[in-house]
C-alpha cells in the first residue's frame, strides 16, 4: 500500500456527514432505550397535571397560568434530559473519539443536539396540546402555545447542550448544569409565555413568536461551535 | 514521520518528563514503558492531540501540529483504555459505527472480515453489554483493519487479551509496519509485531 492510500479520504461534505452520522447513530440509540425517553416525557405530563390539582377546579386561575406552567414544565423536563446529552459519551470515551474524527467537531454536536431534541422535544410539543386542554385554553390559544414550544424547545437544546458540555467531567454536575442553564432560558420562557399573553390581550402574538424564530437561529450558529470548544476542553 | 522534541508535560504541579524526543519513521513502531504515573498515558494523548505539550514542539512530516489539527485527527488513529462502546448497540454496529465516524465507513463484508480476525464472528450481533472485556476490548482493535490511518496510537492494547488475541495484535501490527505505517504504543508487556522495526522508550 503506498504512502497516498494511508491518507484517510477527507471529503467537502464532511460537516454535513458529521451531522448525519450523530443523527442516526443517537436516533438508533434513542430507539434502543425508550424507557428513557418515556420518564422524561412522563415527568412532563405530571408536573403539568399537578397544577389543576393543586389549584383546584375553577376555570379562572388555571386559564390564566395555563401557558406558564407548560412552559416552565418544558423547560424543566429539557433539563432533565440534558445530562444524556453528552455524559455518556464522555463516560465511555466516545467523545474522545469524536474529537479526532475528520468530521468537523461542531457538526457532529450539531446532529447530537438534533436527535437530541428529535427524541426529547418533539414529543413534549406534541404532547402539549392535549395537556393544554386541562388548563382550558381554547384552539387558538393551543395553537399558538405549541407554536411557540416548537421553535422555543429546539432553542432549549441547543443552549442547554452548552451547559451539558461545560459541566462534563464535575461532580454534582446536574445541579450546576441546572443553574448554568436555567437562567439562560429566562428569554425564551418569557416569549413563550408572553405570545399567548399578547394573543389574550388583543394584540398579534407574530413578534414574540419571531424573537423566539430569531432566538432559535442564532442558537443553532453559535451552540454548536460553543459546545465544541467546551468538548475539547473536557477531553484534554 | 513524527518528530517530537524537546516535550515536556505537567499534571497537576507535578512535571512527569522533560526534553523528551524521538523520531518515529514509517515502519517502526514505539514502545513507550514506564511505572504507573510516569507519563505514558499523557505522551500518547499529547500525540494524538487531545492535548497540549508544556514545552516542545511535535512534527508531522516537517509542519508543527497543533492539538485537533485537522492534518494531525486525518493521520491519527486513537485506541485509548475507553472502548468507546456503546452498551445497546451490537458488536458489528458498534464496529461500523465507529469506522465510519473515523470517516471510513465500512461494507457488511469488511466488517465480517474485521470481527472474524478478531474472532468475533460468532458475537457479531450480540449487544456490547453482554461481551467480556476481553472480546470488547477485540471490537476496539478490530477498527485498526478498517480505518486506514498511517499512525496508531495505542494505549495498554494488550490489557484483556487472551494469547491468541494478542497474537492478532501481533500480526496486524506487522502488517501496519510491512505497509510503512508507523505506531506509538505504551505498554507494560513489550511484543514483537511480525514485522517492522521497534524501538523503546523508558520513561522514569
Amino acid at each position: 500500500m503506498s504512502e497516498a492510500t494511508l491518507q484517510a479520504p477527507l471529503a467537502d461534505d464532511s460537516a454535513w456527514r458529521g451531522i448525519a452520522w450523530a443523527l442516526a447513530r443517537d436516533l438508533k440509540l434513542a430507539l434502543r432505550s425508550r424507557a428513557e425517553l418515556g420518564v422524561q416525557l412522563l415527568f412532563y405530563v405530571i408536573v403539568v397535571t399537578l397544577f389543576p390539582l393543586g389549584i383546584g377546579p375553577e376555570p379562572g386561575p388555571l386559564h390564566t397560568l395555563g401557558p406558564g406552567v407548560l412552559w416552565v414544565a418544558a423547560l424543566l423536563a429539557s433539563l432533565l434530559a440534558l445530562p444524556r446529552l453528552f455524559a455518556v459519551d464522555f463516560a465511555d470515551g466516545t467523545l474522545e473519539q469524536m474529537t479526532l474524527s475528520p468530521y468537523p467537531l461542531p457538526a457532529i454536536v450539531s446532529g447530537k443536539i438534533l436527535a437530541h431534541w428529535l427524541a426529547t422535544g418533539a414529543p413534549l410539543v406534541a404532547l402539549s396540546p392535549l395537556l393544554a386542554l386541562q388548563f382550558g385554553l381554547d384552539g387558538r390559544e393551543m395553537a399558538v402555545l405549541t407554536a411557540g414550544l416548537l421553535v422555543g424547545t429546539p432553542t432549549l437544546s441547543l443552549m442547554g447542550a452548552i451547559g451539558a458540555a461545560l459541566t462534563l467531567g464535575i461532580r454534582a454536575g446536574g445541579a450546576l448544569l441546572a443553574l448554568l442553564t436555567l437562567p439562560l432560558y429566562v428569554p425564551v420562557l418569557i416569549f413563550g409565555a408572553g405570545a399567548v399573553e399578547a394573543l389574550r390581550a388583543g394584540t398579534a402574538p407574530g413578534g414574540e413568536l419571531s424573537i423566539l424564530i430569531a432566538a432559535l437561529l442564532v442558537s443553532i450558529v453559535g451552540a454548536p461551535l460553543a459546545c465544541a470548544a467546551a468538548v475539547r476542553i473536557a477531553v484534554d | 514521520m513524527l518528530v517530537a522534541e524537546d516535550l515536556a508535560a505537567q499534571r497537576g504541579d507535578a512535571l512527569l518528563f522533560e526534553g523528551l524526543g524521538f523520531a518515529l519513521r514509517r515502519g517502526a513502531a514505539l514502545f513507550v514503558s514506564g511505572p504507573n504515573g510516569s507519563g505514558k498515558t499523557t505522551l500518547l494523548r499529547i500525540v494524538a492531540g487531545f492535548t497540549r505539550a508544556l514545552r516542545g514542539r511535535l512534527t508531522w512530516d516537517g509542519a508543527d501540529v497543533a492539538p485537533f489539527e485537522p492534518a494531525l485527527r486525518a493521520a491519527t488513529l486513537f485506541i485509548g483504555h475507553a472502548p468507546a462502546l456503546k452498551e445497546e448497540l451490537t458488536a458489528e454496529e458498534n464496529l461500523a459505527s465507529l469506522a465510519a465516524l473515523h470517516g471510513a465507513p465500512a461494507g457488511r463484508q469488511a466488517l465480517t472480515d474485521a470481527l472474524t480476525t478478531w474472532s468475533l464472528g460468532k458475537q457479531r450481533s450480540l449487544p456490547a453489554r453482554v461481551l467480556s472485556q476481553g472480546q470488547r476490548r477485540r471490537i476496539g482493535l478490530a477498527r485498526l483493519r478498517l480505518v486506514p490511518r498511517p499512525l496508531w496510537v495505542l494505549d495498554e492494547p494488550m490489557t484483556a487479551l487472551d494469547t491468541s488475541g494478542a497474537e492478532t495484535l501481533r500480526t496486524v501490527l506487522g502488517d501496519h509496519l510491512a505497509r510503512g505505517g508507523m505506531a506509538l504504543i505504551a505498554t507494560h508487556q513489550e511484543f514483537t509485531p511480525t514485522s517492522g522495526t521497534c524501538h523503546s522508550l523508558r520513561l522514569q
